[in-house]
């Protein structure tokens, strides 16, 4: 269970031996901790039957007719790739959530990261049973999303090809722009060219574009009978040319790993083919990744569980956005041994800095405590240029409303010193998570390495709210134009008509900052059980933690 | 007593070399270390790094592995001992043990033979000459026919007068090898050139006596031993009765169900018989019983130490390597025969190689996984020559192991006995170990009423398991749960050693429970159940385990019937062995997993019950990449009609031409392994198709002999 092996809790008197241990800061009898714990269990459960929903693919019916030709969904092929018994990390589950007419689970396509032979892989697997396994937007988005990470983390890439390619009648969303489809291909030839492996296993169809998937990859296998890889299929052929050919005659395994050589490794079936790939990984042997990791060095092997329940992690988060909570109790359930040595604690004490470990790996956290003054920002811009000359992976827990606003802090330069912390989360060439703990509110997002800052990972807590401002607020600056507006003009502003519009705006904000609304979009990497917090971490950085430490080099700070 | 004297010999032995091989030469060279007394193995090419040899001080290669070149070359062995200096030679059993030539040999040149003077042997080891010397001094006898004339017309009318059934049998050699049963005329002469053809392989001779054959007879036999002063005595008799192919496979002493007036005539005919041939050190008078009359009459005299000497040993608390070699020092016997103690009573089991479902075929193969029973107590001993890794090969006797168990009283011991052949461990090549509990665990053996037909008698309670199909079907699926719960923690154990390398951030990928985000992993086992003794091969069971937050499996099985479901927790002990809770009862569990064939097998033990399943190699259940998935068309099974070679051996005789019109069940060849015959018939009849094999071939296991085909078509394309 989560809280064995753990250390007795010291007594509060106890912390002076105890250097850097945080208080526990959860008060159990409290309403509030009676009341957030229902209502996170509520979410937790609701996220919990979404996932439920998104693996059952494309339905019994799709699943069925999948079965019966010997093939697998694509999280079933992956178990099967990877170490047996070993974690996946997977992202984006709820991509495509309540996103088009018809239900897109999962977005077609499986993505995630995890070991094989103890090289960790980025995976790419279509889901033939989510209609056909074709392309939409946010398919191409997922995609290119797992290839950036992998890019960015050096990790290799395993696509499990089994696709129809483009979704037609979406083709102008999905072809023509740059983080479209030929994207995809793009990123395979520049990792290709960096080292990183592009393995290909082509398990179902593989037609017009998606063809270039096992073309493009350094090395692929072919599943007979049901891997098929052609420019057109045959119905596009016969309209072009009049020839008739069966699927297997024009594109089978047989043509590709004899003929064409197109393809290299010929699977008997889909399980060979899958034992074939994790033969292609076993020989990778020292591919794609960097000369020795410098960064483990500083990993210990000794871990310590933190002193707190995990689970408390679901109690913490107030229901009421407007209630602040103290992020330490969340670092004290997310690091080795709840040690958490603070950095500049009695400075700028809306942020919360200091250094941990996690797994033993040393770790930079910076966490929100309130509103972001100027001390707060500078504070954290200090950290994070810490961090980054020490190669220091650093963690964001984000919980902010935004920035001080109002004369006093304008006058002071809020700006220049919110400025020079976007700065340094900008440059800084370390690895970089960030978990939406609570509010994710305008420049905060970016100064804390929202989506826009390229943190290697980013997951969301199902409490998550994300917008450029919160909803009360933007209704009450949008109120104040409109009847500025109708003033103009002459009009007459009820003051029902005022309340209705600000319901709407409100409501659009509330819909739209929500954590499904985001995760769907792809603007996060996931919605996350918050007591899985620690072990999505030290996942994270473990995965990016593939690729050399690379010198940071700051731009321009404004002083 | 007075006889004894006390004329040491000028100088004791101090080196002995061991003529022999397996768990014998081990037992043998234990003893001799225990007296400080040093020790020479020697060994063929197929032994050179056997337990036996490993377990010497000393070592001497004599020759390539067919015995007939290395363990039955005499010369070989003295030439070996006089070069190590070894002052004696132990022949063990078998090979050299009952050779007059190998023992006057030794005496030839100044080495001391431990066993019986060559004159003993010559007399005891012609089966008709001892019986003569036997009926002089008054033993009892089976009437039957003993004479030089082998004539093969002779011989049937000689077996007339006797009357069917006749027992036909080697003069020479032992083991039952080339004996058969005749139940009437018309049988006799292919049993008779048979006989004489199996007694030439194994013996060298092939005279043959004929006996009158004993419906329900019992096997007891009386350990004797003696001096170089004419003093004998009996160690109490054993009972040999459960046998297989005419081989011991269970023996204990004392006999159960006799009387001690009983036991004292047949140890005195015994010593009678020893002293008929002035006999010295160890040896075994057998006798046959004849249940129905109680008459006991003397069969035979084995002038060696026996496999089964350690039932002895157990119940007169002796050490009987120990008396050989004080006897061959010229020291008198330890005690007098008043002294002889009866304690309690011992049981063994010899474990084997075999195919016990082919008709207890000798088996060869790798032990894959081999863990003997701890012997927790005295009471409990294992003999064994062989260890984890090792080979059983075709060359030698397939017997891997002696099991013994001791107590106070016949049911104590059975209770020791069944309980430690339920935790011996052998994996990699089938063993005889589930029928020989079958054998303990039936009324008949647990009441004592044991006869040499034992096992043909009650053959449909020791080979049809189907009235506890259902019973074993259903623990079957309990061991599979189990077999998935110890695979999934002792991979991610491993796993985690193995490459996360200490690094803790990279042995989360591999914690138990394996990470999954937002929902539990699971994983699908197919595994192949085989059952022993049902005719209807193999059961698939579909386990689906379900990793629990908590570190436990939750496995759903399936298969015939109804699902069953288990809450498994599973303690990794390391070496393959589990603790493991089912439902809240914790029990030990070892698993022994190899990959034979396209297979991937795996045993459990676990309780007392021990189940063999397979898995099919290609399913990434395991991390199978020194096997690479072989697709499923080159697994096509032969075509109807195919006969293959039911085990590794050499073709000694063809009995059919290619395209041959043949009967079913008409013999086609004969095979030769382990000094066995076994003919190969027609599964049908038809013509013989592809025969190409001739006498003196050597087939491998499971090869292609010939296929029958309905019509000699093909043969004309």
């Amino acid at each position: 269970s989560a809280s064995s092996g753990r250390d007795p809790v010291p007594s509060p008197r106890g912390r002076g031996f105890c250097l850097g241990v945080l208080p526990d800061g959860v008060d159990r009898s409290s309403g509030d901790y009676a009341r957030n714990s229902g209502a996170m269990a509520d979410l937790v459960s609701q996220l919990q039957s979404h996932i439920q929903k998104v693996l059952g693919g494309g339905g019994a019916e799709a699943v069925k007719r999948n079965k019966s030709r010997n093939k697998l969904l694509p999280r079933e092929r992956i178990d099967r790739l990877i170490d047996p018994g070993s974690s996946f990390l997977e992202l984006s589950q709820l991509a495509g959530h309540e996103l088009y007419e018809d239900p897109l689970p999962s977005g077609a396509i499986v993505t995630g990261i995890g070991p094989v032979h103890g090289q960790l892989c980025m995976f790419v697997a279509n889901d033939p049973t989510v209609k056909g396994g074709t392309y939409f937007p946010i398919t191409v988005k997922k995609h290119l999303r797992a290839q950036e990470i992998a890019a960015q983390c050096k990790l290799p890439c395993v696509y499990l090809v089994d696709s129809g390619g483009a979704f037609l009648p979406k083709q102008a969303e999905v072809f023509p722009d740059k983080d479209n489809f030929g994207r995809i291909f793009y990123n395979q030839a520049v990792m290709s060219s960096k080292g990183i492996p592009q393995i290909a296993l082509v398990l179902g169809s593989c037609t017009a574009g998606g063809a270039y998937i096992p073309a493009m990859a350094d090395e692929s296998v072919m599943v007979k009978g049901n891997g098929t890889i052609f420019l057109a299929g045959p119905p596009l052929v016969k309209a072009a040319t009049g020839e008739e050919v069966s699927a297997e005659d024009l594109g089978g395994a047989v043509v590709h790993c004899k003929m064409s050589g197109v393809s290299d490794y010929f699977a008997q079936d889909e399980l060979h083919g899958l034992a074939l790939g994790r033969n292609i990984i076993k020989n990778f042997h020292t591919a794609g990744q960097q000369e020795t990791l410098a960064r483990f060095q500083n990993v210990s092997s000794e871990i310590k569980e933190p002193l707190y329940d995990v689970k408390e992690l679901r109690s913490i988060a107030p229901t009421d956005h407007k209630q602040a909570f103290d992020i330490r109790s969340v670092i004290a359930r997310i690091v080795d041994g709840s040690v958490f040595d603070e950095f500049k604690k009695l400075y700028g004490t809306t942020l919360v800095t200091g250094l941990a470990r996690i797994f033993g790996q040393p770790v930079g956290i910076i966490g929100n405590n309130g509103i972001l003054f100027n001390e707060s920002a500078l504070k954290g811009a200090h950290f994070i240029e810490l961090c980054s000359q020490r190669n220091i992976p650093l963690v964001f827990l984000q919980n902010i409303t935004g920035f001080m606003v109002g004369s006093r802090s304008e006058a002071n330069g809020i700006a220049k010193s919110g400025a020079k912390m976007v700065m340094a989360v900008s440059c800084a060439k370390v690895p970089k998570v960030t978990i939406i703990v609570g509010g994710s509110f305008g420049a905060g997002n970016y100064a804390m390495c929202g989506r826009a800052y390229s943190p290697d990972f980013m997951f969301l807590w199902p409490n998550a709210k994300i917008s450029v401002m919160g909803g009360t607020q933007a209704a009450g600056v949008l109120a104040q134009i409109e009847r500025a507006n109708k003033k103009k003009q002459g009009v007459q502003w009820t003051k029902e008509e005022e309340e209705s519009f600000k319901a709407k705006v409100a409501e659009a904000y509330e819909r739209e900052g929500n954590s499904y609304y985001s995760t769907a979009r792809l603007w996060d990497d996931g919605i996350i059980d918050p007591a899985d917090t620690r072990k999505i971490i030290g996942l994270c950085i473990s995965a990016s933690s593939n690729r050399a430490p690379e010198d940071t080099k700051f731009g321009v700070f404004r002083m | 007593a007075a006889a004894k004297q006390r004329t040491l010999r000028s100088k004791p032995i101090e080196k002995i070399l061991v003529a022999n091989r397996g768990e014998i030469a081990c037992r043998i060279m234990r003893t001799a270390k225990r007296l400080g007394i040093r020790t020479v193995a020697v060994y063929s090419d197929a032994d050179a790094g056997s337990l036996h040899v490993r377990s010497a001080d000393e070592a001497v290669r004599i020759g390539p592995a067919p015995a007939r070149l290395s363990y039955l070359s005499g010369s070989s062995i003295v030439e070996a001992a006089l070069r190590d200096g070894a002052q004696a030679i132990h022949p063990g059993y078998g090979f050299l043990s009952e050779s007059a030539e190998f023992a006057q040999l030794c005496e030839d040149n100044g080495l001391t033979f431990i066993g019986p003077p060559a004159s003993a042997i010559r007399d005891m080891g012609d089966k008709s000459a001892s019986k003569k010397i036997m009926g002089a001094a008054g033993v009892p006898l089976v009437p039957g026919y003993h004479g030089d004339e082998q004539d093969i017309d002779i011989m049937r009318s000689e077996a007339g007068k006797i009357g069917y059934p006749v027992l036909i049998k080697p003069t020479h050699g032992g083991g039952g090898k080339g004996m058969r049963i005749v139940q009437s005329e018309n049988e006799f002469v292919e049993s008779f050139l048979g006989a004489q053809r199996e007694a030439a392989a194994s013996f060298g001779i092939d005279k043959i006596l004929l006996e009158k054959y004993i419906t329900r007879p019992r096997h007891i036999e009386v350990q004797i031993f003696g001096d170089k002063y004419g003093n004998i005595v009996h160690l109490n008799e054993r009972d040999c009765s459960v046998q297989r192919r005419h081989q011991k496979i269970i023996e204990e002493a004392p006999a159960p169900n006799v009387t001690s007036d009983f036991r004292t005539h047949l140890g005195q005919a015994a010593v009678s018989a020893a002293k008929a041939v002035n006999y010295h050190n160890a040896g075994t008078v057998e006798f046959i019983v004849d249940t129905a009359s109680g008459q006991f009459y003397f069969m035979e005299m084995n002038t060696r130490l026996q496999v089964e000497h350690p039932v002895t040993e157990m119940i007169v608390g002796q050490d009987l390597v120990e008396w050989q070699i004080r006897v061959a020092n010229d020291e008198p016997l330890p005690i007098d025969q008043s002294e002889v103690p009866l304690l309690g009573h011992a049981f063994e089991a010899r474990i084997y190689a075999e195919n016990v479902s082919k008709g207890f075929l000798p088996a060869t193969g790798v032990l894959h996984h081999y863990r003997p029973v701890q012997g927790t107590s005295s009471a409990v001993r294992v003999d064994t020559g062989v260890e984890e890794g090792d080979t059983v090969s075709m060359h030698y006797d397939p017997m891997i192991a002696k099991l013994v168990a001791w107590g106070e009283s016949r049911n104590a011991a059975l209770v020791k006995l069944k309980d430690s052949l339920s935790k011996f461990q052998v994996a990699g090549l089938p063993t005889n170990i589930n029928f020989l509990r079958k054998l303990a665990n039936h009324w008949a053996f647990e009441e004592g009423n044991v006869e040499t037909h034992f096992i043909e008698h009650f053959k449909d309670d020791l080979f049809d398991g189907s009235c506890h199909e259902k019973e074993a079907y259903e623990e079957a699926k309990h061991g599979a749960a189990l077999v998935a719960a110890c695979i999934c923690n002792e991979e991610n154990s491993n796993f985690r050693e193995g490459y996360s390398g200490g690094n803790g951030l990279k042995s989360i990928w591999y914690a138990n429970p394996p990470f999954r985000v937002n929902h539990c992993a699971k994983r699908v086992f197919e595994l192949q159940w085989d059952n022993d003794y049902d005719s209807t091969g193999s059961k698939l069971l579909v386990l689906s385990l379900a990793y629990q937050p908590d570190g436990q499996y939750d496995i759903e099985v399936e298969g015939e019937g109804d699902s069953l479901g288990f809450k498994v927790k599973v303690t990794y002990l390391g070496n393959h062995d589990f603790r493991v809770e089912v439902n809240g009862v914790s029990t030990q569990v070892s698993l022994a997993t190899y990959k034979k064939d396209l297979d991937k097998h795996i045993h459990i033990w676990h309780g007392s019950k021990h189940q063999h399943f397979r898995h099919k190699l290609g399913q990434p259940l395991f991390d199978d990449d020194d096997s690479q998935h072989k697709p499923s068309f080159e697994m096509a099974s032969h075509p109807q009609g195919t006969v293959v070679a039911p085990m590794a051996g050499l073709v000694v005789k063809v009995l059919a031409k290619d395209g041959m019109r043949v009967e079913e069940g008409q013999p086609i060849l004969v095979l030769e392994a382990m000094k066995m015959e076994h003919v190969v018939k027609a599964p049908s009849a038809g013509y013989v198709h592809g025969l190409a094999v001739t006498a003196g071939h050597q087939v491998p296991d499971s090869s292609v002999l010939f296929s029958i085909k309905e019509d000699c078509s093909e043969q004309k394309e």
